[in-house]
């Protein structure tokens, strides 16, 4: 562990989450002021973030910028925050996604201004603890106090059957992480007292417990991917969320359970890992697939975005289970990727509805000669959707379906036809929108303004960036990747030890 | 013969009483002559701080050996005096707005809260009942004081009748008892009892107090009483009646099933796994389906009795600790939540509720902090509460219970939500919400708010 020497993490977690306070204590009438201080507080927190990117140790598995402190002796629970190969990224695409977030809601948000910039403060702020949480119950508290501003921000500010989205979202979830935290309290009882990760993470818990806990905490991340059976609250909470709640949501909060699985089910159970492997990728062969057939039925632009984030959250799932090299970093990377294409696509899906207040294809047609500067950004990200070379999204799901072969080949070749799939829907989307004839509802519409590029922009710059050169991406995770493998190899081993002294004694 | 008369009973033990039950006697005549209630609520104010800095003093046994000070009753006398304070802040402007409210209100605060101190001390079965019935009779007199409102007089005609029932299968049970061990004293019973066999006398009478006592803490299948009184008595009766009572009668159940009925420790924790899965289904189930809010608040208080109850199956130290924890963070929330009540003007109907963030913004925000407290959710103190009692819980054993619990808990959500949706997502039906702000009330919600942010967010304090 390296420790901090300045608690870089604690700053990132708790500019926003003051940074909420303030906000919430401006004058009602000041929008401006309001819109302005989210906005200066998430670029500081970006830049800040920034040099997490710079002062990275690549060449070390170990955590950094370690903080430690005491919090509830009693139950041996620490402040313990830290971050590895695998989760600095995440926390530079929340807080990027954070900033875009305030600047494409700067007039769309017009109703209770003060607390929708105030949410979304609270939730960079929640967002940012998940991903640098060592000890559990701290991850716990930031993985569930997310839930209440994101709920408001579907509830609130989102489309017209919100409500119903919202509820679904908190239900679903909520349902998950609960018993995520029995899962949780057991692990605390059986692993001597301790919630800290690092510490629970040396033990090798008998395989009828591992198994159990597994689906325990299964049934959190799966609902938050999500993966297949639990995926229903997503393309209704997508749906009609704001804009900046669809980003969110798309971008960062779905990859949170993914992220869960990395951190925590495959170091603390590697047994019954490597027993359910084959289900979670049967699972996620089944969501690539029935995610991109459902795509090609819809008419809802949203909804379509929503779908493809099941279809695309398979292949992720399927290279983390893949549990090989070049899975797992395809798997990260491709969170990365469907982080910002996705997102992307759901900002410029904002572009267009702050304009005409409608998601349904129907009513678009032709926008690519009313708006040709929107069709080109489009353009780049539907490509990157579906994974055309020297776009990130090619380098990501290349590297899945290597490891995914490596694993099953069958299950390969089936999700490889999602990458068809995928072509079709994307571009079907594109010609409906962008070609065939103009529509007369949008014939007038203005293409983007200055604000709108500039929110776009970073993300198209990182579009190409990873896919040209994906290595500055992959250097973050190459040796934590290698840990999590060894984590499951050793017990691989170590298993086949305890079998042969096994035989050996009969 | 010579007759020694007996000695003077040493008093230090029973300080905190007498000083609530002499308090309460002069305010009863002090009410006919200060009309001044500001006065008389900062008097029961001050007594509540006054005993709780007495209690660690007065640790002790008197009156024979049926009278108890110890630790375990200290921790829930604290939790009394907390749960009288709050209700007199909130009561102060509040009784004087509901007009025909008699006199003897606070007097009778005092008195119920002196029968809920006897019960948590009582180390006999006969001070445990009169401290019930103290309690229990003031009750009944407190939920129906406003004497021209039909609601809060059938509100105390069936607590009083379903009251004396349950009083009666408390008698019942402690009779046979008496009958088995010749003694009232809890902790003899458990002597006499350790050598004899499982009888059906024994288990009958268990099932009596089990009863009795599911009464008082409004445990499903005896619940009944509770949505009807909650909704008819004054609303700061019913925050009191919520956590008071509820929290004296596990108070007892600690204390007799842990005790007296040690020897047949699987059978009342079988009956208590029972009432506790059904207490769970029936309050949040229900709940799902109210449109008032006290009502809501009622079956979550039964809901809240369920969960409890599962501390008190665990039956480890560990868990009556979680169980005094889960009760204090309680108290908190819960009088808080009721404070949000009755500072609107038009408060009941969970309809009222529409579109609050709107005119009241930060009252709105402060009851979203109270709805998601009692779900459960982080960083607020009721997730601590829940988390405390769930390790236990499991590290006694009962894992089944707690899945039980938390699915259940997801379901709680919905109705806790649907506040804060109409509070949030609704348009409001009303031109203004009007709001009822004295500084006594001001004060009970920022205590509550900071206590369940402060507890949330450093719940070393108490565990």
């Amino acid at each position: 562990m390296i420790q901090a020497k300045f608690p870089l993490l604690s700053v990132l977690i708790f500019v926003p989450v003051v940074g909420a306070i303030l906000v919430a204590l401006i004058s009602r009438q000041r929008e401006n002021l309001i819109r302005s201080a989210t906005l200066f507080i998430t670029l500081i927190v970006f830049l800040i973030s920034l040099s997490l990117f710079t002062s990275f140790d690549k060449t070390t598995r170990s955590m950094q910028f370690v903080e430690v402190y005491e919090w509830v002796p009693t139950f041996g629970i620490k402040y313990f925050l830290g971050i590895d190969g695998i989760s600095v990224l995440f926390i530079l695409l929340s807080t990027l996604l954070s900033v875009l977030c305030v600047t494409i809601s700067w007039f769309s948000i017009t109703k209770k201004v003060k607390e929708f910039y105030a949410s979304l403060l609270l939730i960079e702020g929640a967002m940012i603890g998940v991903f640098c949480s060592l000890d559990l119950f701290l991850f716990y508290i930031f993985w569930e106090a997310m839930l209440i501003p994101m709920y408001l921000l579907i509830g609130v500010w989102g489309g017209p059957n919100r409500i119903y989205a919202a509820i679904k979202f908190f239900l679903y979830t909520l349902v998950g992480s609960l018993l995520m935290l029995i899962g949780i309290i057991v692990l605390f009882l059986i692993g001597g007292g301790t919630f800290d990760l690092l510490k629970l993470m040396q033990y090798n818990y008998p395989y009828h417990i591992q198994l159990l806990l597994f689906w325990a905490f299964f049934t959190a991340f799966a609902v938050k991917v999500p993966m297949f059976p639990v995926h229903t609250w997503l393309p209704d909470a997508h749906t009609e969320a704001p804009t900046a709640g669809s980003v969110i949501l798309a971008g960062v909060l779905i990859k949170m359970g993914a992220y869960g699985f990395l951190r925590f089910s495959i170091p603390l159970f590697p047994d019954a890992t490597i027993s359910m492997a084959p289900v979670m990728m049967i699972l996620s062969v089944i969501a690539i697939v029935y995610g991109g057939f459902i795509c090609l039925g819809q008419t809802d632009l949203k909804r379509l975005i929503a779908y493809s984030s099941v279809s695309h959250m398979g292949f992720v799932t399927l290279g983390i289970f893949a549990l090989n090299t070049q899975g797992l970093q395809g798997g990260i990377l491709q969170m990365i990727n469907h982080g910002i294409v996705t997102g992307a696509l759901f900002l410029c899906v904002g572009v267009i509805y702050d304009r005409t207040h409608t998601r349904e294809m129907a009513d678009y047609g032709g926008l690519a000669t009313v708006m040709p500067v929107y069709s080109a950004f489009f353009m780049v990200f539907t490509l990157a959707s579906i994974g055309l070379p020297g776009t990130n999204g090619f380098v990501g799901e290349f590297l899945i379906l290597v490891g995914g072969f490596t694993a099953s080949k069958p299950l390969g070749v089936i999700a490889a036809t999602g990458i068809i799939i995928g072509a079709a829907y994307m571009l079907m989307l594109y010609q409906k929108v962008f070609f065939v004839e103009t529509n007369e509802k949008v014939a007038n519409l203005k293409d983007m303004d200055k604000r709108e590029i500039l929110t776009l922009l970073p993300l198209l710059i990182l579009v190409l960036w990873i896919g040209v050169y994906p290595n500055a991406f992959l250097g973050f995770m190459d040796e934590s990747v290698k840990g999590v493998l060894e984590r499951i190899d050793m017990q691989n081993q170590s298993v086949d030890l305890i079998e042969k002294l096994l035989e050996g004694l009969k | 013969m010579i007759i020694v008369p007996p000695p003077f009973p040493n008093l230090t033990p029973f300080i905190p009483e007498l000083i609530v039950l002499s308090v309460a006697m002069v305010l009863l005549l002090l009410e006919i002559w200060v009309k001044n209630r500001v006065f008389i609520a900062g008097i029961c104010i001050l007594t509540g701080f006054a005993v709780i800095y007495c209690l660690n003093m007065s640790i002790g046994i008197t009156f024979n050996g049926m009278f108890i000070n110890d630790i375990y009753s200290v921790l829930f006398k604290i939790i009394f005096m907390v749960c009288l304070i709050l209700t007199v802040l909130i009561s102060l402007n509040y009784i004087d707005r509901e007009k025909p409210i008699r006199g003897e209100y606070y007097s009778l605060l005092l008195f119920a809260t002196a029968g809920m101190m006897l019960m948590a001390s009582a180390k006999d079965l006969m001070v445990l009942y009169l401290g019930l019935e103290l309690m229990a009779l003031s009750t009944y007199i407190l939920a129906g004081i406003k004497t021209l409102n039909i609601k809060s007089n059938e509100a105390a005609i069936k607590y009083f009748m379903l009251g004396a029932f349950s009083s009666a299968f408390l008698l019942f049970g402690i009779s046979m008892l008496y009958g088995l061990t010749a003694t009232t004293d809890i902790y003899l019973i458990a002597e006499r009892l350790k050598d004899t066999e499982r009888s059906l006398p024994l288990i009958l009478s268990m099932i009596m107090i089990v009863v009795a006592f599911s009464f008082k803490i409004a445990a499903a299948p005896f619940h009944m009483w509770s949505p009807d009184v909650y909704e008819g008595a004054p609303t700061s009766v019913t925050a009191f009646l919520s956590v008071g009572p509820k929290a004296a009668g596990f108070a007892v159940i600690g204390r007799v099933f842990y005790i007296a009925f040690e020897g047949i420790q699987p059978d009342w924790t079988t009956a208590f796994i029972i009432i506790s899965v059904i207490t769970m289904a029936i309050g949040n189930i229900v709940a799902l389906a109210q449109t008032n809010i006290k009502r809501m608040l009622a079956y979550s208080s039964i809901a809240h009795a369920g969960y409890i109850l599962i501390g008190i199956v665990t039956s480890t130290y560990e868990s009556l600790q979680a169980v005094i924890n889960y009760l204090m963070i309680y108290t908190f929330m819960n009088i808080g939540a009721f404070a949000i009540v009755i500072l609107l003007d038009k408060g009941e109907e969970i309809q009222d509720y529409n579109g609050l963030s709107k005119h009241r913004p930060l009252v709105a925000a402060i009851m979203l902090l109270f709805m998601f407290s009692l779900v459960g959710i982080p960083p607020t103190a009721g997730f601590i509460a829940k988390f405390n009692l769930f390790v236990s819980a499991i590290h006694g054993g009962q894992i089944w219970l707690v899945v039980i619990a938390v699915i259940f808990s997801a379901v709680s959500a919905f109705y806790y939500l649907r506040v804060v949706m109409n509070m949030y997502m609704k348009d409001p039906l009303v031109e203004e919400h009007q709001i009822h702000l004295s500084p006594s009330l001001g004060f009970a919600i920022f205590i509550t708010v900071v206590m369940v942010m402060v507890l949330g967010l450093f719940p070393s304090l108490i565990i």
